[in-house]
């Protein structure tokens, strides 16, 4: 990360997750036969979210969620729709491998993550890396699928 | 009345962590040092397996086996015989929804409340699949207290079931068990009571309210994990079918399967019991007594009034039962999720439950699927209330977040 980026401050990244909380992007679920979708509901926490995604030719044209979950997992899951809409699935499986290194406390690449940093510390905090994951999870199983259909 | 500051001192977990609050008695409580030695003195003086042995070692578990029951019906004023030992509430729930099912029929009714816990709901579910038995539902108000005049007008011929927590577990509300009871004896129906919440809490007294069947856990009034009473009154557990069966539970068999059962309690004791459990079990019993339960009980009251007081204060919060008299306080911080809100007052050591806490039908009455839930015990202090609410009142959604920086 730039010595001089903004994604140094911790209070940035805090309105950050409060923004994303807040206001989510790409937050309306669609009607749409192109895409393939992931319901997500913890069994030991409320959260309840369905992620949906339009893979077309190796490419990620789109990604809508909507549910019920705390301010972590939908901050989280809202920047993983930014970070990984028009993203080819090879490099949207890098980001988000990047992504599961951070959350597990291990060496990772921050630029490639931009925003999503911001739940750099999440890892401190045993029991709610699982709602920093919840949507990341729903697209990565996603991508899976339509790999399965695509082969 | 006992000296908050001496009991505290009876639970190694509080010296431990002189710096945790914990608010979350509704799911489990500390034990006292008296339940822990007791545990340990079953294993290092006088391990053996009971209801077997000719030696003396075995001779004392089994005497100290059945001086628990003496304690137990002690505690809640019931005969030795009518106490019988298994793993958990849920176990004797599940014990006695399978035991009434062999009474029950297509088209009884099952009358119980939207405030129940999984544990006292999956059961009887299970024998509306099975049999055809209806479930309803009887009406309750805003904290979820049985409305008495609903609760006659369902009471009819159909109905064979009674069953409810006589305090409930997410809003802690009191039930009138006692005329609630009455009124279901009336129409010959059988009272089962889930007093998870309620033992250890309060004084309870099986023969005044009547009740047929009342359970609870060990582990919610200072004893140990894994072991739970069922009380019956003594006629409905010998008519009773055990739903497990095994060794330390027949009399006698024979070889073209028939089967002598023992009598009750122990015929519901099947395989190798909780020794050390119920064992600990006893001590809690004694321990609590000891203090005694009324104490306990004004004790909580107080407490309990004392954070309504402070709560009424705080302009960030809803709260779904304020004006209960004891039991937690369940609330939400206004914009801020429910496990969020706990993450917070975790980070600066404060102990609470948020979720749906197990009664996930309980949203229909009081309208959020989640809640963080504060519930107090006879070893907690009104410094620590004062801190809690301190801690309550800053949290927003930018404290909440912060906590991660
Ligand atoms: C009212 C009520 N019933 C039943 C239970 C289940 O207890 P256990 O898990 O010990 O079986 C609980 C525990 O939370 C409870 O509060």
């Amino acid at each position: 990360m730039a010595e001089n980026s903004l994604l140094n401050d911790p209070m940035i990244l805090r309105e950050l997750i409060m923004d994303h909380y807040q206001y989510p992007h790409n937050h309306k679920l669609v009607k749409d036969d192109r895409y393939l979708s992931r319901h997500m509901a913890s069994d030991s926490c409320i959260d309840d979210i369905t992620v949906q995604a339009n893979i077309e030719n190796g490419i990620i044209k789109d990604i809508q969620f909507d549910g019920v979950a705390c301010t972590i997992s939908t901050a989280s899951t809202s920047m993983m729709s930014d970070l990984l809409i028009d993203k080819s699935i090879e490099e949207a499986k890098t980001i988000i491998e990047e992504y599961n290194k951070m959350i597990n406390h291990e060496d990772y690449d921050a630029d490639i993550l931009e925003e999503a940093i911001a739940f750099q510390n999440v890892y401190k905090q045993a029991n709610r890396i699982k709602c920093a994951t919840i949507g990341w999870k729903a697209i990565e199983e996603i991508i899976k699928e339509s790999e399965g259909i695509n082969d | 009345m006992f000296n908050v500051n001496d009991v505290r001192n009876d639970f190694p977990m509080i010296k431990n962590h002189p710096d945790l609050i914990y608010f979350d008695n509704g799911a489990t409580t500390y034990k006292p040092q008296v339940v822990i030695d007791a545990i340990t003195k079953f294993y290092t003086d006088y391990t053996s397996n009971v209801e077997r042995g000719d030696y003396e070692t075995a001779i004392q578990a089994d005497r100290a086996y059945e001086e628990a029951r003496k304690c137990v019906a002690t505690l809640i004023h019931s005969e030795q015989k009518e106490v019988v030992f298994l793993s958990n509430i849920t176990a004797a729930l599940n014990q006695i929804a399978y035991g009434l099912s062999k009474k029950l029929n297509k088209g009884d009714v099952i009358l119980t409340s939207k405030s129940e816990h999984a544990s006292n709901l999956l059961p009887w579910y299970r024998l509306k699949d099975n049999l055809g038995v209806e479930i309803k539902y009887v009406n309750v108000d805003d904290v979820g207290r049985i409305d008495i005049d609903d609760f006659k007008n369902q009471c009819d011929e159909n109905v064979k079931v009674v069953t409810f927590a006589s305090v409930t577990n997410v809003l802690g509300t009191n039930q009138p068990v006692k005329e609630l009871t009455k009124i279901a004896h009336d129409n010959g129906a059988i009272v089962v009571i889930d007093a998870a919440q309620a033992i250890g809490h309060q004084p309870i007294d099986v023969k005044d309210l009547d009740v047929d069947f009342l359970c609870f856990s060990s582990h919610k009034m200072c004893g140990p994990d894994g072991v739970g009473v069922l009380y019956g009154k003594y006629n409905l557990l010998d008519e009773m079918d055990p739903l497990l069966l095994g060794g330390g539970m027949n009399a006698r068999f024979t070889s073209d399967g028939k089967v002598v059962l023992k009598d009750a309690p122990h015929k519901f004791e099947a395989g190798t019991p909780n020794i050390e459990g119920v064992i600990g079990l006893s001590a809690a019993c004694k321990y609590l007594m000891d203090l005694g339960l009324d104490n306990i009980h004004a004790y909580e009251k107080e407490l309990r009034g004392y954070m309504k007081e402070k709560f009424k204060e705080l302009d960030n919060v809803i709260v779904y039962n304020l004006e209960n008299e004891s039991g937690p306080i369940t609330f939400n911080v206004k914009d801020v999720f429910a496990q969020d809100a706990a993450g917070y007052l975790a980070a600066n050591h404060i102990a609470v439950r948020s979720g749906n806490h197990c009664a996930k039908i309980l949203h229909e009455i009081i309208g959020t699927d989640q809640s963080v839930r504060a519930s107090l015990y006879f070893y907690n202090t009104k410094e620590e209330v004062d801190y809690f609410v301190e801690k309550v009142k800053e949290i927003n959604l930018e404290s909440a977040i912060g906590i991660f920086f």
